[in-house]
């Protein structure tokens, strides 16, 4: 029983890690209609750009809101300068450029910080009042930083006039266009706004995986299965996706099919999810007119 | 008359000529009478990048090889391509080491999975796949594929040592497995477990493996201590033995015994867990720790690091200082091709890799020398166990045969 509910807490603690990535994901799909496959390699190169304040001599906190101010701007930039250009363009052209943005980021971040692992500081002290024998305080400080971001992400969407534009760019770029939005901006905003999620993701999750350019990649894969689990075009349903597939995952590797295909577990979330019900959990069906 | 006499000198000339060029030098391709080609592959990038250290080390020496001359008056031309510890990324990067750049031998490549893939490739093509960067002792089989040679002690060696150790030390001991689900991992476990005979049905409670792609092992850790483990073999490397060994402190303690194999204890490795967790962590080794107060004054120790300020990268300096696995691996590459002289075939070339005896090299442990034979491929056979007293590796007992 013991060992059930520790599995169970640190399944929840690694969801929390695929929740805060899934968040990223979701806030992109929600702001351009796409899924962006470097978002872990932009929170790994985030994590990065903390790391190198903190050994310039800027302590935690400082490091951690610099870095939310630098990755917003290069989620913006990344944006204008990469992105635009193929917004009109085949879906596949943007996949491939996505690809090929998470190769570019995982070697140049390879190429300046080496592949060495580095240990990442955490900004919830080992012995807080909320640590306990189950989970670290680090691990109930990062689940309560990703329901935080929840709450954020969904009150921006809901109840903010910039949420809506947001929303409206994405689901009708032209009529929002007519109505005065400016829609290059709204996008390069989209990115941004998820550029900073992915940052505080990347932030979190460094403590725990340590350092490196490849700390994000087992990652996204599980972060994919939870956005697709909880529906794309909703944030509350990643965040849930994200607990539920960490659960899963352990649950599955620890009691059910065993430790050599807890990957498979998440591929096939996944597919099932696509062939079953594409929407997700949570997310709406969208009908377009042909 | 006149003619006959020119095309006489002719023929006297290049006859004096050709008797020359035999003289200098027999070569396969790669070699010559300037350079030798030496090609590897290795994981710059990829799950286990963080070995990329041991890589630098060996450019390093024989940058400086080079720097005094080169072996026997030819430098030293390594060139390493990126296989991100993929195996097929492994073969087509060899194959153009082999066939576009002909280089003369491939040296010191790095991991299990990836050496397998290229193994029949380079025994076909008669190609020395000498000294690999791995313990895998399934990868070396003198009879079948007689081009592929190891160098550093085989994990089966390190894992009948730990076996003997627990047998010995702690013979009540519940034993519980961690292990990478590859060539890696199974070439430590299978030799653990044969090592522990009969006894490996009660001591051992648990096995469990990760994959490389797994964000963290704490589940795996969870199993194994809940399946009441009191000794845990990680056979872990890179990341995931740091998560590995940091998730068993955090849930069993620091009375827990821990061991994880030797490739896994450099502190560019390791270093991140932090020195409380690190406490008593048990390995096996085969060379001096140049950073350990006991050989201070050991003129091997000193040379090598003065080595280590002059030609490793900045970045790497900290953590090379205490671990000098690619300097001793190089320097055997050079003593080979130095008894090859210049005779630079790799016919012979694996004849001088397949007879070494008793070979000295400094910076191994007193009591470690290499010996290599037709039947036998792996130079060193010799290990000690170490334990992480807070600050570094401490020696414990004596070297023994793995």
């Amino acid at each position: 029983m013991e060992n059930f509910l520790n599995q169970l807490l640190s399944g929840l603690a690694t969801g929390g890690l695929y929740a805060s990535i899934a968040l990223a994901l979701v806030m992109i799909y929600q702001a351009t209609h796409h899924v962006n496959f470097a978002q872990g390699e932009l929170a790994m190169f985030s994590a990065f750009l903390a790391w190198t304040l903190m050994q310039g001599g800027f302590s935690y906190w400082a490091a951690f809101l610099l870095t939310l101010v630098l990755s917003f701007i290069a989620g913006a930039a990344i944006e204008r300068i990469i992105i635009r250009p193929i917004e009109d363009k085949p879906v596949l052209t943007v996949v491939v450029v996505f690809v090929g943005l998470l190769f570019v980021l995982n070697s140049v971040a390879g190429w300046i910080y080496g592949y060495d692992i580095k240990s990442f500081p955490s900004p919830f002290p080992a012995n807080a009042w909320y640590a306990s024998r189950f989970m670290s305080a680090h691990q109930v400080g990062m689940i309560t930083v990703t329901l935080a971001l929840l709450i954020l992400v969904f009150a921006f969407f809901r109840f903010t006039a910039l949420g809506l534009a947001m929303r409206a760019v994405a689901q009708n770029p032209v009529s929002s266009q007519l109505v005065g939005i400016r829609t290059g901006w709204i996008l390069a905003l989209g990115w941004g706004l998820a550029s900073v999620i992915g940052a505080v993701a990347g932030m979190m999750a460094a403590p725990i995986v340590y350092l490196d350019p490849n700390m994000m990649g087992g990652i996204l894969l599980y972060a994919f299965a939870a956005a697709l689990l909880g529906g794309l075009t909703s944030p509350l349903g990643a965040v849930i996706g994200g607990f539920v597939v960490g659960v899963l995952e352990n649950l599955a590797g620890a009691y059910v099919v065993g430790t050599e295909i807890k990957l498979s577990v998440a591929l096939v979330i996944i597919v099932g999810v696509l062939l079953l019900r594409p929407s997700g959990l949570f997310g709406r069906t969208v009908v377009t007119r042909v | 008359m006149k003619r006959f006499v020119i095309a006489f000198a002719i023929v006297a000339v290049s006859a004096f000529a050709a008797e020359r060029a035999v003289a200098a030098g027999k070569y396969d391709p790669g070699a010559s009478d300037t350079e030798i080609k030496l090609g590897t592959t290795w994981a710059f990038s990829g799950p286990v990048s963080s070995t990329s250290p041991v890589q630098r080390q060996m450019a390093g020496y024989f940058a400086m090889i080079n720097d005094q001359g080169g072996v026997n008056g030819r430098k030293i031309n390594f060139i390493a391509l990126d296989d991100g510890y993929q195996p097929p990324k492994t073969v087509e990067q060899t194959r153009r080491l082999v066939e576009q750049d002909k280089v003369l031998l491939m040296y010191g490549q790095i991991g299990t999975p990836t050496n397998v893939a290229v193994r029949p490739y380079l025994n076909s093509k008669k190609v020395p796949q000498l000294f690999v960067t791995t313990g895998s002792y399934s990868l070396i089989d003198p009879k079948k594929y007689p081009w592929t040679m190891g160098f550093q002690s085989s994990y089966a060696a390190e894992s009948r040592v730990i076996a003997r150790y627990i047998l010995t030390e702690k013979p009540n001991a519940k034993i519980g497995i961690l292990y990478q689900d590859d060539d890696f991992g199974t070439d430590h476990l299978q030799p653990f477990l044969d090592a522990l005979g009969d006894k490996a049905a009660t001591m051992v409670v648990a096995k469990v493996s990760y994959a490389v792609t797994d964000p963290t092992v704490t589940s795996q850790i969870l199993s194994l201590k809940a399946a009441g483990a009191d000794t845990l073999y990680l056979m872990a490397q890179s990341r995931a033995a740091a998560q590995a060994v940091s998730a068993a402190r955090d849930q069993g303690g620091e009375n827990l015994l821990l061991f994880i194999p030797y490739v896994a204890t450099a502190k560019s490795v390791i270093g991140p867990v932090g020195d409380e967790k690190l406490k008593g962590l048990m390995s096996t080794e085969s060379t001096k720790d140049p950073t350990n107060p006991v050989w201070a004054n050991d003129p091997a120790v000193k040379d090598y690091l003065a080595w280590v300020d002059k030609y490793v990268p900045e970045q790497d300096r900290a953590s090379d200082r205490a671990s000098p696995l690619g300097y001793i691996s190089a320097q055997t590459m050079v003593e080979v091709l130095k008894r090859a002289g210049d005779d630079l075939t790799r016919d012979n070339i694996m004849k001088v890799a397949t007879s070494l005896h008793n070979v000295a090299i400094p910076l191994l442990l007193p009591g470690i020398t290499l010996n290599t034979s037709a039947e036998d491929y792996f130079p060193i056979h010799t290990l000690q166990l170490k334990r992480y007293d807070g600050t570094r590796w401490e020696l414990v007992g004596k070297p023994v045969e793995g």
